[in-house]
């Protein structure tokens, strides 16, 4: 079976634990405002790969992943590609190689539910807590990360959350405390991520006509980013297993 | 035993000169991390601060703070010289004073008029006459080169031959002065002279070693006078840490002194050093702190080394180094690691004093160094970017565990062998002279075998391959051929008796010889043989460019159908060296490693297949060209680890910049991160690294304000630099090369 895929990185060291093979798969039903990969959006862009390439490339990695290192499915959106995905971490797992599915909730399928039975772990971007302004970021409702935490949880699979964090939409402290109350009922969180907003995709936006919603919003400043994080909980149950991210 | 043995293991080291077993016998490996790391003492920040001024005095003169002229540099030609009187608690400089240069003209007068009139001075007339009757090796290179050689030279298919300076590349066992001092060395060598004078058959050689080792004891004795007057007696072994880093630094200053060679290593002197440490701090009689000061202190000596070079000189390799490599960590023979604490020692030297190109401290790696030293050197390259890896587990099978780092990644065992050093052989110039049938792109002078060019395209894979292997097997012949001339005449003009004394009287040699262009090399062979490559020749019919249609795999990418070709190159490289016999029957290696002469090989190359521009640079030593490598970080490396060392033994050079943002989001994550980055590389058989951890934007704001960053240090290849020493076009092209990061 073929996937559609936008591009490889073959040492990703910030996307889920350890040095990791990232492939980001082609194709996304959001439109974020903030999107670093606005090329992945087509689902007819890209090029094709078939399961024996994403083997072999995540094969190559193996030296490098250390005790904790593994592929990460990035994006795009890879529930999109549900089934393909399966059979991929199938075939990745025969050769010890553990799997992590990097996506945004925007996007459930058949495939979905055993998609995340076959991934290791769950990065898990949440856009916003709130509706509407989930729906201001994403283009799309809430439904679908609902129905996606749902399945996680009676899965019991291993997460962590990832949250961009934009000036002015997303920066107060409130926010931050709306995401603490969010995530109470996501059950196995290991860590919560908050990235800072960056300016380095605008460009890319440029090359493809597309308009960049965020024009002159600046980046995040770390400081104000450093005490956010200081802000985040983890839910009461995830905390004795593991520490917030404290930088 | 001697009175200043007490205390160690004795063995076999205690009858005949064994460094590396009374290493063995008496090391301690130390398995803890940092933390007992002590900071720099006041006075060691007041000497460290002096540094540092006279470092900006020296960027604003130009690059080179003083030259003394007014005499020949010879062991004890200068009076004692120290960075503050009274504060060195290390002491001796190569002048009076620190970063004061001066002339060394055995290797070449010509060059030493050039720097001298660089720098507006002027030789004293009884110098200048006195080699009207003195033959330099300069000299006598250049009286049995042959028209052809000079030929290749001056065209660039050779380029960076030491035949108008020293050749360095020398590493003296120093550590044999503190362990035996001075006057046990000499009897050694008085015995070893008489054996050897008194064979049965003088024939040259033996005749050449007898008047060397000869000369040599001559050096020991003037080594001790440079020492006496500096107030110590090095005619018996050191007794405590301070005198032990105090004899190994006269033995090293000594060679550093006399000899203007490219590559002047220290060695591996850390490990050997903490053997009295730890034997000092057992009965109490040096801290941890006054250690570290001592330390501190050898480290800023060999910080203000210098040698006199000229622009051209410059141009070729950038930012004024030295190459004191010193190795540290490695494994033993017998599986015990040799960390000790004095390897974290010297590299809290970087803490202590601040970032520093020299010494290039060069980290042997090894899969199983301990875990806390592993991540510390993650710690200090992400701080500091000063620091080298190397693959020790390659090495250590090839040369034994007591070997070291000549210049920047070239294995020589420790005190039983040399190194003659040579230049880079250009190879994508060779494939654009087997494409031209002969005739240079740039010049259209005819050199080398003449043959039809090729046809009109697009340009056969085979008859690429079989045009660039005809001249190979022409150029590595005539390679070997100068390399003989230049090693024959540098013994027999400019013998370093200074360094050599401290090695075994009868040492065996290694022929290191080089290739640059070696991406573009691969990656033109790659476009000619997946891409449709058509020549573009000039009105005098000569191919001066390349139309390249459709799309071609390049090194870089973990792509086999390109790396399997760069490793045919490299293989195929040394096949054609080992067919000529070489001079003292050195052993024939080879090294994929440029130094910045990366940028002056691609001024002297036309445009290649690959697309490559005319005049820019290549990439350095065995890197991807610049940002072809697209694959990310990992795939990068997986190519560059496929050139195999076996074949490469002179070092497969990588250089590699990170931002630390791709290296993960928190400190101690991207110390994980490059921790397992290099465990990775280096398993998969890889050679060596030079790691730098920086944002382009940083150097792009460097080159824009140079005195904002006075101590940026960055990797190159194969050594570090201060990035405001380096020229512009050498600071352009560190900018240009491949960052990986994260978007």
């Amino acid at each position: 079976m073929k996937g559609r895929i936008h591009s490889i990185e073959t040492f990703g060291a910030v996307d889920g634990p350890g040095i990791r093979t990232v492939f980001f798969m082609q194709g996304c039903p959001a439109r974020c405002l903030y999107c670093h990969n606005p090329d992945s959006w087509k689902t007819d862009g890209g090029k094709d790969i078939e399961i024996e390439e994403i083997v072999h490339w995540a094969v190559r990695g193996i030296p490098y992943y250390g005790n904790k290192g593994g592929v990460t499915f990035s994006g795009g959106e890879p529930l999109m590609q549900g089934e393909f995905l399966i059979q991929a971490m199938e075939a990745l797992k025969k050769e010890g190689i553990e799997s992590a599915l990097d996506i945004s909730g925007t996007y459930v399928d058949e495939f979905t539910h055993d998609a995340l039975a076959a991934c290791d772990l769950v990065l898990l971007d949440i856009k916003h807590p709130d509706p509407e302004r989930f729906e201001i970021i994403t283009g799309r409702n809430q439904d679908t990360l609902f129905e996606v935490i749902d399945m996680m949880n009676e899965l019991e699979k291993p997460c962590w959350i990832r949250h961009v964090v934009v000036p002015d939409i997303n920066d107060t402290d409130e926010d931050i405390e709306a995401l603490n109350h969010f995530i109470e009922r996501i059950h196995n969180i290991q860590k919560v991520e908050l990235l800072g907003y960056h300016t380095m995709a605008v460009n890319k936006y440029g090359k493809l006509g597309i308009t960049y919603r965020l024009k002159g919003v600046p980046p995040m400043g770390g400081e104000k980013l450093q005490h956010l994080r200081s802000l985040v909980k983890l839910p009461a149950d995830a905390v004795s297993r593991v520490s917030i991210e404290t930088k | 035993m001697r009175k200043e043995w007490e205390g160690f293991v004795p063995g076999r080291w205690t009858e005949q000169i064994d460094v590396e077993e009374f290493i063995t016998l008496n090391y301690h490996p130390y398995d803890g991390d940092d933390s007992f790391l002590a900071g720099p003492t006041a006075r060691t920040t007041e000497c460290s601060n002096r540094v540092k001024e006279l470092l900006v005095e020296e960027r604003k003169a130009g690059g080179t703070l003083k030259v003394d002229a007014s005499r020949i540099m010879r062991i004890n030609a200068f009076e004692p010289g120290y960075i503050i009187p009274g504060k060195d608690v290390i002491v001796g400089l190569q002048t009076d004073e620190p970063l004061k240069r001066g002339i060394c003209p055995f290797g070449g007068i010509k060059m030493v008029r050039e720097e001298v009139a660089e720098y507006g001075e002027k030789l004293p007339e009884e110098i200048d006459r006195m080699f009207d009757y003195i033959t330099t090796h300069n000299d006598g290179v250049f009286k049995a080169y042959s028209k052809e050689m000079k030929q290749v030279r001056h065209l660039g298919y050779i380029t960076g031959l030491p035949d108008a300076y020293g050749r360095g590349r020398i590493i003296g066992d120093y550590r044999r002065a503190a362990l035996y001092g001075i006057d046990y060395l000499i009897e050694e060598k008085e015995k070893d002279h008489e054996l050897i004078a008194s064979r049965h058959v003088m024939n040259e050689e033996n005749i050449r070693t007898s008047e060397e080792v000869f000369n040599e004891i001559k050096a020991l004795k003037n080594i001790k006078k440079m020492a006496e007057s500096y107030g110590y007696d090095i005619s018996g072994p050191a007794k405590d840490v301070k005198e032990a880093i105090q004899w190994t630094y006269f033995a090293y200053l000594a060679g550093i002194k006399e000899e203007n060679g490219a590559a002047m290593s220290v060695g591996r002197t850390s490990t050997f050093i903490d053997i009295y440490a730890e034997r000092d701090l057992a009965n109490g009689v040096y801290t941890e702190e006054q250690i570290q000061e001592f330390v501190d202190d050898y480290i800023l000596k060999l910080r203000v080394a210098r040698h006199l070079r000229t622009n051209e000189y410059n141009e070729l390799f950038g930012g004024d180094p030295m190459w004191i490599t010193e190795g540290i960590g490695g494994m033993g023979l017998d599986g015990r690691h040799k960390v000790t604490k004095n390897s974290y020692r010297v590299l809290q030297t970087l803490y202590n004093l601040g970032p520093a190109p020299e010494p290039n401290l060069t980290v042997l790696w090894s899969k199983d160094l301990p875990e806390p030293f592993k991540r510390f050197c993650a710690q200090v390259s992400i701080d500091t970017d000063s620091i080298q890896y190397e693959n020790d587990d390659k090495m250590r099978p090839a040369y034994g565990e007591d070997y070291s780092i000549a210049c920047c990644v070239s294995a020589i065992q420790m005190g039983q062998q040399m190194q003659f050093f040579g230049a880079r052989c250009n190879l994508a110039k060779i494939l654009l002279l087997g494409l031209n049938g002969g005739i240079d792109e740039r010049t259209g002078e005819h050199v080398g075998p003449q043959m039809e060019p090729v046809g009109d395209g697009p340009i056969d894979y085979e008859d690429a391959w079989n045009r660039f292997n005809i001249y190979l097997e022409w150029l590595c012949e005539l390679y070997v051929n100068i390399m003989n001339i230049i090693h024959f005449m540098h013994d027999k003009y400019d013998f370093e008796s200074s360094q050599m004394a401290f090695l075994n009287s009868e040492v065996k040699r290694l022929m290191a010889f080089g290739v640059a262009g070696f991406s573009v090399a691969a990656d033109s062979l790659s476009a000619i043989k997946y891409a449709k490559v058509y020549p573009i020749r000039d009105e005098n019919g000569v191919i001066v460019d390349y139309r390249t249609e459709g799309e071609f795999p390049k090194y870089g990418n973990d792509d086999d159908r390109v790396d399997e070709i760069a490793v045919k190159i490299s293989e195929r490289t040394i096949e054609e060296l080992r067919k000529h016999p070489t001079y003292r029957n050195a052993v024939h290696t080879l090294s994929v490693l440029t130094i910045t002469s990366n940028v002056m090989y691609g001024k002297k190359t036309g445009n290649t297949p690959d697309g490559r521009r005319a005049g820019t640079p290549f990439a350095p030593g065995a890197n991807p060209m610049h940002e072809r490598d697209s694959h990310g970080a990992v795939a990068s490396l997986n190519s560059v680890s496929k050139i195999d060392w076996d074949t490469c033994q002179d070092g497969v050079s990588n250089t590699f910049s990170i931002t630390p943002e791709a290296l993960g989001k928190e400190r101690e994550e991207r110390k994980d991160t490059l921790v397992n980055l290099l465990n990775g590389y280096f398993n998969r058989g890889a050679h060596h690294l030079n790691v730098n951890v920086l944002n382009r934007s940083l150097l792009e704001d460097a080159y824009e304000n140079p005195e904002k960053y006075p101590s940026l240090t960055v990797r190159v290849s194969g050594y570090a630099v201060r990035f405001n020493a380096l020229s512009k076009n050498h600071q352009k092209e560190v900018i240009a090369r491949t960052f990986h990061q994260s978007i």
